[in-house]
Protein backbone atom coordinates (compact mmCIF):
# COMPACT_ATOMS: atom_id res chain seq x y z
CA UNK A 1 0.00 0.00 0.00
CA UNK A 2 1.14 3.54 -0.72
CA UNK A 3 2.45 5.84 1.98
CA UNK A 4 -0.02 8.55 1.00
CA UNK A 5 -3.00 8.42 -1.29
CA UNK A 6 -5.12 11.37 -2.39
CA UNK A 7 -8.45 10.55 -4.02
CA UNK A 8 -10.13 13.44 -5.82
CA UNK A 9 -9.26 15.70 -2.89
CA UNK A 10 -9.96 19.44 -2.84
CA UNK A 11 -9.11 22.23 -0.41
CA UNK A 12 -11.02 25.42 0.18
CA UNK A 13 -10.64 28.61 2.21
CA UNK A 14 -13.97 29.95 3.46
CA UNK A 15 -15.85 28.06 0.77
CA UNK A 16 -13.60 29.24 -2.07
CA UNK A 17 -11.85 26.26 -3.60
CA UNK A 18 -8.10 26.83 -3.78
CA UNK A 19 -7.17 23.56 -5.45
CA UNK A 20 -9.18 20.52 -6.57
CA UNK A 21 -9.10 17.23 -8.42
CA UNK A 22 -6.08 15.88 -6.57
CA UNK A 23 -5.63 12.20 -7.34
CA UNK A 24 -2.16 10.80 -6.77
CA UNK A 25 -0.25 8.48 -4.52
CA UNK A 26 3.21 8.46 -3.00
CA UNK A 27 5.06 5.23 -2.26
CA UNK A 28 7.82 4.70 0.22
CA UNK A 29 11.14 5.97 -1.19
CA UNK A 30 9.59 8.28 -3.80
CA UNK A 31 10.83 11.82 -4.41
CA UNK A 32 7.79 13.85 -5.45
CA UNK A 33 8.15 17.42 -6.66
CA UNK A 34 5.10 19.68 -6.63
CA UNK A 35 5.36 22.44 -9.22
CA UNK A 36 3.09 25.24 -10.38
CA UNK A 37 2.80 29.00 -10.47
CA UNK A 38 2.26 31.31 -7.50
CA UNK A 39 -1.14 30.76 -5.95
CA UNK A 40 -1.67 27.42 -7.68
CA UNK A 41 -2.33 25.67 -4.35
CA UNK A 42 1.00 24.02 -3.55
CA UNK A 43 1.31 25.21 0.03
CA UNK A 44 -2.36 24.49 0.56
CA UNK A 45 -1.86 20.88 -0.50
CA UNK A 46 1.13 20.66 1.85
CA UNK A 47 -1.03 21.76 4.76
CA UNK A 48 -3.50 19.07 3.76
CA UNK A 49 -0.84 16.37 3.66
CA UNK A 50 0.35 17.46 7.11
CA UNK A 51 -3.14 17.24 8.54
CA UNK A 52 -3.19 20.98 9.30
CA UNK A 53 -6.09 21.47 6.89
CA UNK A 54 -8.96 19.09 6.23
CA UNK A 55 -9.93 18.42 2.59
CA UNK A 56 -13.22 20.04 1.55
CA UNK A 57 -13.92 17.07 -0.74
CA UNK A 58 -12.37 13.70 -1.47
CA UNK A 59 -9.94 12.05 0.90
CA UNK A 60 -6.30 11.70 1.91
CA UNK A 61 -5.32 8.31 3.24
CA UNK A 62 -2.07 7.44 4.92
CA UNK A 63 -0.73 3.91 4.86
CA UNK A 64 2.31 1.87 5.74
CA UNK A 65 1.93 2.80 9.39
CA UNK A 66 2.76 6.46 8.72
CA UNK A 67 2.06 8.49 11.82
CA UNK A 68 2.36 12.20 12.41
CA UNK A 69 5.23 11.65 14.81
CA UNK A 70 7.35 10.51 11.87
CA UNK A 71 6.83 13.44 9.51
CA UNK A 72 9.45 16.12 9.06
CA UNK A 73 8.30 19.48 7.72
CA UNK A 74 10.01 22.59 6.44
CA UNK A 75 7.43 25.35 6.08
CA UNK A 76 7.57 28.00 3.34
CA UNK A 77 7.35 30.75 5.91
CA UNK A 78 7.66 30.33 9.61
CA UNK A 79 5.83 32.91 11.59
CA UNK A 80 8.47 33.01 14.26
CA UNK A 81 8.38 36.37 15.92
CA UNK A 82 11.26 38.75 15.52
CA UNK A 83 12.11 38.79 19.20
CA UNK A 84 11.80 35.08 20.03
CA UNK A 85 14.70 34.02 22.22
CA UNK A 86 15.89 30.58 21.15
CA UNK A 87 19.29 29.09 20.38
CA UNK A 88 19.93 27.07 17.21
CA UNK A 89 20.34 23.97 19.34
CA UNK A 90 17.00 24.48 21.08
CA UNK A 91 15.24 24.91 17.73
CA UNK A 92 16.82 21.82 16.16
CA UNK A 93 16.14 19.68 19.22
CA UNK A 94 12.49 20.74 19.20
CA UNK A 95 12.15 18.51 16.12
CA UNK A 96 12.39 15.62 18.57
CA UNK A 97 9.70 16.92 20.94
CA UNK A 98 6.82 15.10 19.29
CA UNK A 99 8.59 11.78 18.98
CA UNK A 100 7.85 8.99 21.39
CA UNK A 101 10.77 7.30 23.08
CA UNK A 102 11.98 4.15 21.35
CA UNK A 103 10.61 1.56 23.75
CA UNK A 104 11.60 -2.10 23.53
CA UNK A 105 9.26 -3.95 21.17
CA UNK A 106 6.26 -5.42 22.92
CA UNK A 107 6.50 -2.97 25.79
CA UNK A 108 5.19 -0.15 23.63
CA UNK A 109 2.33 1.61 25.27
CA UNK A 110 1.45 5.25 25.54
CA UNK A 111 2.94 5.65 28.99
CA UNK A 112 6.28 3.97 28.45
CA UNK A 113 6.70 5.86 25.18
CA UNK A 114 6.17 9.24 26.81
CA UNK A 115 9.12 11.06 28.22
CA UNK A 116 9.56 14.58 29.51
CA UNK A 117 13.18 15.16 28.45
CA UNK A 118 15.39 14.58 25.44
CA UNK A 119 17.46 11.46 25.72
CA UNK A 120 21.03 10.90 24.64
CA UNK A 121 19.88 9.54 21.26
CA UNK A 122 17.81 12.69 20.61
CA UNK A 123 20.83 14.86 21.28
CA UNK A 124 23.03 12.69 19.06
CA UNK A 125 20.52 12.90 16.20
CA UNK A 126 20.29 16.67 16.57
CA UNK A 127 24.07 16.94 16.56
CA UNK A 128 24.41 14.74 13.46
CA UNK A 129 21.88 16.80 11.56
CA UNK A 130 23.50 20.08 12.55
CA UNK A 131 26.82 18.71 11.39
CA UNK A 132 25.31 17.48 8.11
CA UNK A 133 23.97 20.98 7.37
CA UNK A 134 27.08 22.77 8.50
CA UNK A 135 25.43 24.64 11.34
CA UNK A 136 27.19 22.93 14.23
CA UNK A 137 29.41 25.99 14.84
CA UNK A 138 26.25 28.11 15.12
CA UNK A 139 24.55 25.93 17.71
CA UNK A 140 24.83 28.39 20.59
CA UNK A 141 23.85 31.38 18.48
CA UNK A 142 20.50 33.04 18.77
CA UNK A 143 18.14 31.84 16.02
CA UNK A 144 16.66 35.26 15.32
CA UNK A 145 20.09 36.78 14.68
CA UNK A 146 20.98 34.41 11.82
CA UNK A 147 20.71 35.22 8.11
CA UNK A 148 17.70 33.95 6.17
CA UNK A 149 19.70 31.15 4.59
CA UNK A 150 21.16 30.05 7.91
CA UNK A 151 17.70 30.04 9.47
CA UNK A 152 16.47 27.88 6.60
CA UNK A 153 19.19 25.33 7.30
CA UNK A 154 18.34 25.31 10.99
CA UNK A 155 14.71 24.57 10.15
CA UNK A 156 15.76 21.80 7.76
CA UNK A 157 17.89 20.25 10.50
CA UNK A 158 14.85 20.38 12.76
CA UNK A 159 12.73 18.70 10.08
CA UNK A 160 15.31 15.94 9.62
CA UNK A 161 15.32 15.39 13.39
CA UNK A 162 11.59 14.80 13.32
CA UNK A 163 11.43 12.10 10.68
CA UNK A 164 12.55 8.66 9.66
CA UNK A 165 10.05 8.16 6.86
CA UNK A 166 8.58 11.28 5.24
CA UNK A 167 10.07 14.72 4.68
CA UNK A 168 7.86 17.57 3.39
CA UNK A 169 9.60 20.69 2.11
CA UNK A 170 7.92 23.87 0.93
CA UNK A 171 10.44 25.76 -1.23
CA UNK A 172 13.45 24.85 0.86
CA UNK A 173 15.90 26.83 -1.27
CA UNK A 174 14.14 30.18 -0.96
CA UNK A 175 16.75 32.69 0.15
CA UNK A 176 19.77 30.43 -0.34
CA UNK A 177 22.74 31.37 -2.53
CA UNK A 178 23.41 29.17 -5.62
CA UNK A 179 26.10 27.12 -3.86
CA UNK A 180 23.96 26.51 -0.80
CA UNK A 181 21.01 25.68 -3.09
CA UNK A 182 23.02 23.03 -4.93
CA UNK A 183 24.32 21.59 -1.65
CA UNK A 184 20.82 21.45 -0.27
CA UNK A 185 19.42 19.62 -3.33
CA UNK A 186 22.27 17.12 -3.07
CA UNK A 187 21.62 16.62 0.59
CA UNK A 188 17.92 16.02 -0.02
CA UNK A 189 18.76 13.56 -2.80
CA UNK A 190 21.11 11.83 -0.38
CA UNK A 191 18.55 11.40 2.41
CA UNK A 192 16.09 10.23 -0.24
CA UNK A 193 18.61 7.63 -1.41
CA UNK A 194 18.87 6.46 2.19
CA UNK A 195 15.19 5.59 2.09
CA UNK A 196 13.44 8.77 3.22
CA UNK A 197 10.38 9.67 1.16
CA UNK A 198 10.55 13.30 0.02
CA UNK A 199 7.72 15.59 -1.06
CA UNK A 200 9.01 18.99 -2.11
CA UNK A 201 7.39 22.14 -3.44
CA UNK A 202 9.76 23.88 -5.80
CA UNK A 203 9.83 26.74 -8.27
CA UNK A 204 13.07 25.39 -9.66
CA UNK A 205 11.78 23.15 -12.46
CA UNK A 206 15.34 22.28 -13.50
CA UNK A 207 16.14 20.81 -10.09
CA UNK A 208 12.73 19.17 -9.98
CA UNK A 209 13.24 17.16 -13.15
CA UNK A 210 16.85 16.43 -12.22
CA UNK A 211 16.18 14.93 -8.78
CA UNK A 212 12.53 13.94 -8.48
CA UNK A 213 11.11 10.54 -9.37
CA UNK A 214 7.57 11.95 -9.69
CA UNK A 215 6.09 15.31 -10.60
CA UNK A 216 2.76 16.79 -9.56
CA UNK A 217 1.81 19.91 -11.52
CA UNK A 218 -0.92 22.11 -10.04
CA UNK A 219 -2.88 25.00 -11.47
CA UNK A 220 -5.79 25.43 -9.03
CA UNK A 221 -6.40 21.81 -10.03
CA UNK A 222 -4.20 18.87 -10.88
CA UNK A 223 -2.72 19.29 -14.38
CA UNK A 224 -0.33 16.37 -14.31
CA UNK A 225 0.79 13.54 -12.09
CA UNK A 226 3.28 10.88 -13.15
CA UNK A 227 6.93 9.99 -13.29
CA UNK A 228 9.51 12.59 -14.26
CA UNK A 229 10.19 10.83 -17.57
CA UNK A 230 6.49 10.95 -18.47
CA UNK A 231 6.35 14.62 -17.45
CA UNK A 232 9.21 15.60 -19.77
CA UNK A 233 7.32 14.24 -22.77
CA UNK A 234 3.84 15.38 -21.70
CA UNK A 235 2.31 18.51 -23.27
CA UNK A 236 1.91 20.20 -19.83
CA UNK A 237 5.48 19.48 -18.94
CA UNK A 238 6.95 20.69 -22.22
CA UNK A 239 4.90 23.85 -22.11
CA UNK A 240 5.80 24.63 -18.48
CA UNK A 241 9.49 23.93 -18.94
CA UNK A 242 9.62 26.00 -22.11
CA UNK A 243 7.93 28.89 -20.42
CA UNK A 244 10.03 28.86 -17.27
CA UNK A 245 13.23 28.57 -19.28
CA UNK A 246 12.12 31.48 -21.42
CA UNK A 247 11.42 33.44 -18.26
CA UNK A 248 14.81 32.54 -16.84
CA UNK A 249 16.51 33.76 -20.01
CA UNK A 250 14.55 36.98 -19.78
CA UNK A 251 15.91 37.48 -16.29
CA UNK A 252 19.43 36.96 -17.53
CA UNK A 253 18.88 39.55 -20.25
CA UNK A 254 17.76 42.10 -17.70
CA UNK A 255 20.83 41.65 -15.54
CA UNK B 1 17.84 45.11 57.33
CA UNK B 2 18.35 41.71 58.93
CA UNK B 3 16.57 42.76 62.07
CA UNK B 4 13.62 43.80 59.90
CA UNK B 5 13.56 40.38 58.27
CA UNK B 6 13.87 38.64 61.63
CA UNK B 7 11.00 40.75 62.94
CA UNK B 8 8.85 39.99 59.87
CA UNK B 9 9.32 36.27 60.08
CA UNK B 10 8.23 36.13 63.68
CA UNK B 11 4.71 36.34 62.33
CA UNK B 12 3.63 32.96 61.01
CA UNK B 13 1.00 34.51 58.76
CA UNK B 14 3.71 36.52 57.05
CA UNK B 15 5.87 33.45 56.60
CA UNK B 16 2.92 31.64 55.01
CA UNK B 17 2.18 34.60 52.76
CA UNK B 18 5.77 34.78 51.61
CA UNK B 19 5.94 31.04 50.90
CA UNK B 20 2.76 31.15 48.81
CA UNK B 21 3.87 34.35 47.12
CA UNK B 22 7.23 32.94 46.14
CA UNK B 23 5.56 29.86 44.68
CA UNK B 24 3.04 31.94 42.73
CA UNK B 25 5.74 34.31 41.45
CA UNK B 26 7.70 31.32 40.22
CA UNK B 27 4.69 29.84 38.39
CA UNK B 28 3.71 33.18 36.91
CA UNK B 29 7.22 33.86 35.63
CA UNK B 30 7.58 30.44 33.98
CA UNK B 31 4.19 30.58 32.27
CA UNK B 32 4.73 34.24 31.43
CA UNK B 33 7.55 33.45 29.02
CA UNK B 34 5.25 31.33 26.89
CA UNK B 35 2.27 33.70 27.22
CA UNK B 36 4.26 36.76 26.22
CA UNK B 37 5.85 34.99 23.24
CA UNK B 38 2.51 33.64 22.07
CA UNK B 39 1.06 37.15 22.33
CA UNK B 40 -1.36 35.95 24.99
CA UNK B 41 -0.46 38.61 27.57
CA UNK B 42 -3.98 39.99 27.40
CA UNK B 43 -5.37 36.67 28.57
CA UNK B 44 -3.63 37.10 31.91
CA UNK B 45 -5.18 40.52 32.29
CA UNK B 46 -8.63 39.28 31.29
CA UNK B 47 -8.43 36.38 33.71
CA UNK B 48 -7.55 38.56 36.66
CA UNK B 49 -10.66 40.68 36.05
CA UNK B 50 -12.82 37.58 35.82
CA UNK B 51 -11.15 36.49 39.06
CA UNK B 52 -12.12 39.75 40.69
CA UNK B 53 -15.74 39.31 39.64
CA UNK B 54 -15.89 35.78 40.99
CA UNK B 55 -14.25 36.76 44.30
CA UNK B 56 -16.85 39.48 44.74
CA UNK B 57 -19.66 37.00 44.12
CA UNK B 58 -18.06 34.45 46.44
CA UNK B 59 -17.87 37.06 49.21
CA UNK B 60 -21.49 38.05 48.66
CA UNK B 61 -22.56 34.39 48.90
CA UNK B 62 -20.28 33.78 51.88
CA UNK B 63 -18.57 30.98 49.97
CA UNK B 64 -14.89 30.01 50.12
CA UNK B 65 -13.21 32.45 47.71
CA UNK B 66 -10.77 30.05 46.04
CA UNK B 67 -13.35 27.29 45.63
CA UNK B 68 -15.50 29.64 43.54
CA UNK B 69 -12.78 31.54 41.71
CA UNK B 70 -10.65 28.61 40.54
CA UNK B 71 -13.33 26.86 38.42
CA UNK B 72 -14.79 30.13 37.09
CA UNK B 73 -11.42 31.46 36.00
CA UNK B 74 -10.40 28.12 34.47
CA UNK B 75 -13.58 28.18 32.37
CA UNK B 76 -12.89 31.77 31.40
CA UNK B 77 -9.35 30.79 30.39
CA UNK B 78 -10.62 28.18 27.93
CA UNK B 79 -13.10 30.69 26.53
CA UNK B 80 -10.47 33.41 26.12
CA UNK B 81 -8.10 30.95 24.48
CA UNK B 82 -10.76 30.04 21.94
CA UNK B 83 -11.42 33.71 21.25
CA UNK B 84 -7.79 34.61 20.71
CA UNK B 85 -7.15 31.56 18.52
CA UNK B 86 -10.02 32.63 16.31
CA UNK B 87 -8.63 35.89 15.04
CA UNK B 88 -11.62 36.50 12.81
CA UNK B 89 -13.83 37.65 15.65
CA UNK B 90 -11.22 40.09 16.89
CA UNK B 91 -9.80 38.21 19.85
CA UNK B 92 -8.39 41.22 21.68
CA UNK B 93 -11.64 43.17 21.53
CA UNK B 94 -13.54 40.12 22.82
CA UNK B 95 -11.11 39.74 25.71
CA UNK B 96 -11.53 43.40 26.61
CA UNK B 97 -15.33 42.94 26.57
CA UNK B 98 -15.20 39.95 28.88
CA UNK B 99 -12.73 41.48 31.32
CA UNK B 100 -14.51 44.81 31.68
CA UNK B 101 -17.87 43.04 32.04
CA UNK B 102 -16.49 40.81 34.79
CA UNK B 103 -15.08 43.87 36.56
CA UNK B 104 -18.41 45.71 36.30
CA UNK B 105 -20.33 42.71 37.65
CA UNK B 106 -17.86 42.40 40.52
CA UNK B 107 -18.15 46.08 41.44
CA UNK B 108 -21.97 45.96 41.14
CA UNK B 109 -22.21 42.91 43.42
CA UNK B 110 -19.93 44.50 46.01
CA UNK B 111 -21.74 47.81 46.11
CA UNK B 112 -25.10 46.04 46.48
CA UNK B 113 -23.87 43.84 49.34
CA UNK B 114 -20.93 44.85 51.51
CA UNK B 115 -20.35 48.24 49.94
CA UNK B 116 -16.97 49.64 48.96
CA UNK B 117 -14.70 49.00 51.94
CA UNK B 118 -11.04 48.18 52.60
CA UNK B 119 -11.67 44.55 51.57
CA UNK B 120 -12.43 45.80 48.08
CA UNK B 121 -9.27 47.86 48.03
CA UNK B 122 -7.37 44.72 49.02
CA UNK B 123 -8.96 42.74 46.19
CA UNK B 124 -7.93 45.39 43.71
CA UNK B 125 -4.39 46.11 44.84
CA UNK B 126 -3.38 43.26 47.10
CA UNK B 127 -2.61 42.64 50.73
CA UNK B 128 -0.23 40.29 52.52
CA UNK B 129 -2.87 39.60 55.11
CA UNK B 130 -5.29 38.08 52.61
CA UNK B 131 -4.43 34.40 53.06
CA UNK B 132 -6.32 32.16 55.47
CA UNK B 133 -4.82 28.87 56.62
CA UNK B 134 -6.98 26.80 54.28
CA UNK B 135 -6.08 29.08 51.37
CA UNK B 136 -2.42 28.56 52.09
CA UNK B 137 -2.76 24.76 52.01
CA UNK B 138 -4.70 24.83 48.73
CA UNK B 139 -2.27 27.32 47.23
CA UNK B 140 0.70 25.16 48.09
CA UNK B 141 -0.87 22.08 46.47
CA UNK B 142 -2.01 23.88 43.30
CA UNK B 143 1.16 25.93 43.00
CA UNK B 144 3.42 22.89 43.23
CA UNK B 145 1.30 21.06 40.64
CA UNK B 146 1.74 23.99 38.26
CA UNK B 147 5.51 23.81 38.75
CA UNK B 148 5.66 20.05 38.27
CA UNK B 149 3.49 20.13 35.13
CA UNK B 150 5.55 22.96 33.67
CA UNK B 151 8.77 21.04 34.29
CA UNK B 152 7.38 17.82 32.77
CA UNK B 153 6.06 19.56 29.65
CA UNK B 154 8.85 22.12 29.25
CA UNK B 155 10.15 20.88 25.90
CA UNK B 156 6.73 20.51 24.36
CA UNK B 157 5.73 23.92 25.64
CA UNK B 158 8.82 25.31 23.89
CA UNK B 159 7.95 23.49 20.64
CA UNK B 160 4.35 24.73 20.69
CA UNK B 161 5.41 28.27 21.57
CA UNK B 162 8.12 28.46 18.92
CA UNK B 163 6.23 27.03 15.94
CA UNK B 164 2.73 25.74 16.50
CA UNK B 165 2.23 24.47 12.94
CA UNK B 166 5.41 22.42 12.97
CA UNK B 167 4.59 21.02 16.38
CA UNK B 168 1.13 20.02 15.20
CA UNK B 169 2.44 18.45 11.99
CA UNK B 170 4.96 16.37 13.92
CA UNK B 171 2.39 14.87 16.21
CA UNK B 172 2.26 17.17 19.23
CA UNK B 173 -1.28 17.77 20.40
CA UNK B 174 -1.01 21.54 20.28
CA UNK B 175 -4.61 22.17 21.31
CA UNK B 176 -3.99 20.17 24.48
CA UNK B 177 -0.84 22.13 25.32
CA UNK B 178 -2.53 25.47 24.70
CA UNK B 179 -5.24 24.36 27.10
CA UNK B 180 -2.64 23.23 29.61
CA UNK B 181 -0.96 26.64 29.47
CA UNK B 182 -4.33 28.38 29.88
CA UNK B 183 -5.27 26.10 32.78
CA UNK B 184 -2.00 26.62 34.63
CA UNK B 185 -2.22 30.37 34.04
CA UNK B 186 -5.76 30.49 35.41
CA UNK B 187 -4.78 28.64 38.57
CA UNK B 188 -1.70 30.81 39.09
CA UNK B 189 -3.65 34.02 38.64
CA UNK B 190 -6.36 33.05 41.11
CA UNK B 191 -3.79 32.00 43.69
CA UNK B 192 -1.79 35.20 43.39
CA UNK B 193 -4.70 37.54 42.97
CA UNK B 194 -5.52 38.36 46.55
CA UNK B 195 -1.97 39.00 47.55
CA UNK B 196 -1.11 40.95 44.38
CA UNK B 197 -4.52 42.42 43.64
CA UNK B 198 -6.75 41.87 40.63
CA UNK B 199 -5.48 45.00 38.91
CA UNK B 200 -1.82 44.10 39.29
CA UNK B 201 -1.48 40.31 39.13
CA UNK B 202 -0.97 40.25 35.37
CA UNK B 203 2.24 42.25 35.89
CA UNK B 204 3.62 39.18 37.66
CA UNK B 205 3.07 37.22 34.46
CA UNK B 206 4.35 39.78 31.97
CA UNK B 207 7.19 41.70 33.63
CA UNK B 208 9.72 38.94 34.40
CA UNK B 209 9.54 37.50 30.86
CA UNK B 210 9.92 40.90 29.20
CA UNK B 211 12.73 41.80 31.57
CA UNK B 212 14.78 38.68 30.83
CA UNK B 213 14.16 38.97 27.09
CA UNK B 214 16.11 42.25 27.13
CA UNK B 215 19.40 40.41 27.70
CA UNK B 216 18.89 36.65 27.39
CA UNK B 217 18.81 34.96 24.01
CA UNK B 218 18.01 31.35 24.77
CA UNK B 219 14.59 30.10 25.78
CA UNK B 220 16.10 28.25 28.71
CA UNK B 221 18.04 31.22 30.05
CA UNK B 222 15.02 33.48 29.59
CA UNK B 223 12.95 31.00 31.60
CA UNK B 224 15.48 30.69 34.41
CA UNK B 225 16.20 34.41 34.52
CA UNK B 226 12.45 35.19 34.68
CA UNK B 227 12.04 32.85 37.61
CA UNK B 228 14.91 34.46 39.53
CA UNK B 229 13.82 38.02 38.74
CA UNK B 230 10.24 37.26 39.72
CA UNK B 231 11.10 35.69 43.08
CA UNK B 232 13.61 38.39 44.00
CA UNK B 233 11.19 41.19 43.10
CA UNK B 234 8.40 39.54 45.04
CA UNK B 235 10.54 39.20 48.11
CA UNK B 236 11.75 42.81 48.01
CA UNK B 237 8.19 43.94 47.34
CA UNK B 238 6.84 42.14 50.39
CA UNK B 239 9.47 43.66 52.64
CA UNK B 240 8.70 47.14 51.28
CA UNK B 241 5.00 46.50 51.73
CA UNK B 242 5.59 45.43 55.35
CA UNK B 243 7.70 48.49 56.11
CA UNK B 244 5.49 51.09 54.46
CA UNK B 245 1.99 49.56 54.62
CA UNK B 246 1.83 49.90 50.85
CA UNK B 247 -0.44 47.36 49.08
CA UNK B 248 1.74 44.33 48.27
CA UNK B 249 0.80 44.31 44.60
CA UNK B 250 1.96 47.88 44.11
CA UNK B 251 5.31 47.41 45.81
CA UNK B 252 6.06 44.16 43.91
CA UNK B 253 5.19 45.78 40.57
CA UNK B 254 7.41 48.77 41.39
CA UNK B 255 10.37 46.46 41.96
CA UNK B 256 9.57 44.63 38.72
CA UNK B 257 9.49 47.93 36.86
CA UNK B 258 12.83 48.97 38.34
CA UNK B 259 14.51 45.70 37.33
CA UNK B 260 12.97 45.92 33.86
CA UNK B 261 14.39 49.40 33.37
CA UNK B 262 17.74 48.20 34.66
CA UNK B 263 17.88 45.30 32.20
CA UNK B 264 16.69 47.50 29.38
CA UNK B 265 19.40 50.06 30.08
CA UNK B 266 22.01 47.32 30.38
CA UNK B 267 21.06 45.92 26.96
CA UNK B 268 21.21 49.39 25.41
CA UNK B 269 24.33 50.66 27.11
CA UNK B 270 26.55 47.61 26.97
CA UNK B 271 27.18 47.06 23.24
CA UNK B 272 29.35 44.06 24.11
CA UNK B 273 26.15 42.31 25.16
CA UNK B 274 24.80 42.69 21.67
CA UNK B 275 27.94 41.66 19.87
CA UNK B 276 28.63 38.54 21.86
CA UNK B 277 28.99 35.65 19.50
CA UNK B 278 27.45 33.04 21.75
CA UNK B 279 24.06 33.63 23.20
CA UNK B 280 23.37 33.16 26.86
N1 LIG C 1 -4.98 31.45 4.77
C1 LIG C 1 -5.61 31.65 3.60
N2 LIG C 1 -6.84 32.19 3.57
C2 LIG C 1 -7.50 32.39 2.41
N3 LIG C 1 -7.01 32.06 1.21
C3 LIG C 1 -5.78 31.52 1.15
C4 LIG C 1 -5.00 31.28 2.34
N4 LIG C 1 -3.83 30.72 2.00
C5 LIG C 1 -3.86 30.62 0.66
N5 LIG C 1 -5.02 31.09 0.15
C6 LIG C 1 -5.39 31.11 -1.28
O1 LIG C 1 -5.30 29.80 -1.79
C7 LIG C 1 -4.68 29.84 -3.07
C8 LIG C 1 -3.49 28.91 -3.11
O2 LIG C 1 -2.51 29.39 -2.22
P1 LIG C 1 -1.17 28.61 -1.90
O3 LIG C 1 -0.50 29.29 -0.75
O4 LIG C 1 -1.47 27.17 -1.75
O5 LIG C 1 -0.34 28.85 -3.24
P2 LIG C 1 1.12 28.35 -3.62
O6 LIG C 1 0.98 27.46 -4.77
O7 LIG C 1 1.82 27.81 -2.41
O8 LIG C 1 1.82 29.72 -4.07
P3 LIG C 1 3.33 30.21 -3.89
O9 LIG C 1 4.09 29.66 -5.04
O10 LIG C 1 3.23 31.69 -3.98
O11 LIG C 1 3.82 29.74 -2.58
C9 LIG C 1 -4.33 31.29 -3.36
O12 LIG C 1 -5.30 31.80 -4.24
C10 LIG C 1 -4.42 31.97 -2.04
O13 LIG C 1 -4.91 33.28 -2.18
MG1 LIG D 1 3.41 28.32 -1.30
Amino acid sequence: MALLKCSNAAFAYDGHTAVEGLTFSVSSGDYLCIVGENGSGKSTLMKGLLGLKAPSAGSIETGDGLIAAEIGYLPQQTQVQKDFPASVEEVVLSGRAGRPRAAPAGKRNALSAWRPYYGRSDKAIARDNMERLGILPLRHRCYRELSGGQQQRVLLARALCATKSLLLLDEPTAGLDPMATRDLYRLIAEVNAQGLTVIMVSHDIGAAVQYATHILHLQQRQLFFGTTAEYLTSPEGMRFIDRTEFAAEGVEFNV
Amino acid sequence: MFSTLAEMFQYTFLVRAVVVGVLVSLCAALLGVSLVLKRYSMIGDGLSHVGFGSLAIATAMNAAPLAVAVPVVVLAAFLLLRLSENSKIKGDAAIALISTSALAIGVAVISLTTGMNTDVCNYMFGSILAMSKADVALSLILGSSVLVLFALFYHRIFAVTFDENFAKATGIKTGLYNMLIALLTAVTIVLGMRMMGAMLISALVIFPALTSMRVMKKFKSVTICSAVVSVVCFFCGVVLSYLTNMPTGASVVIFNLAVFLGFWAAAKLLPSMKERKTAL
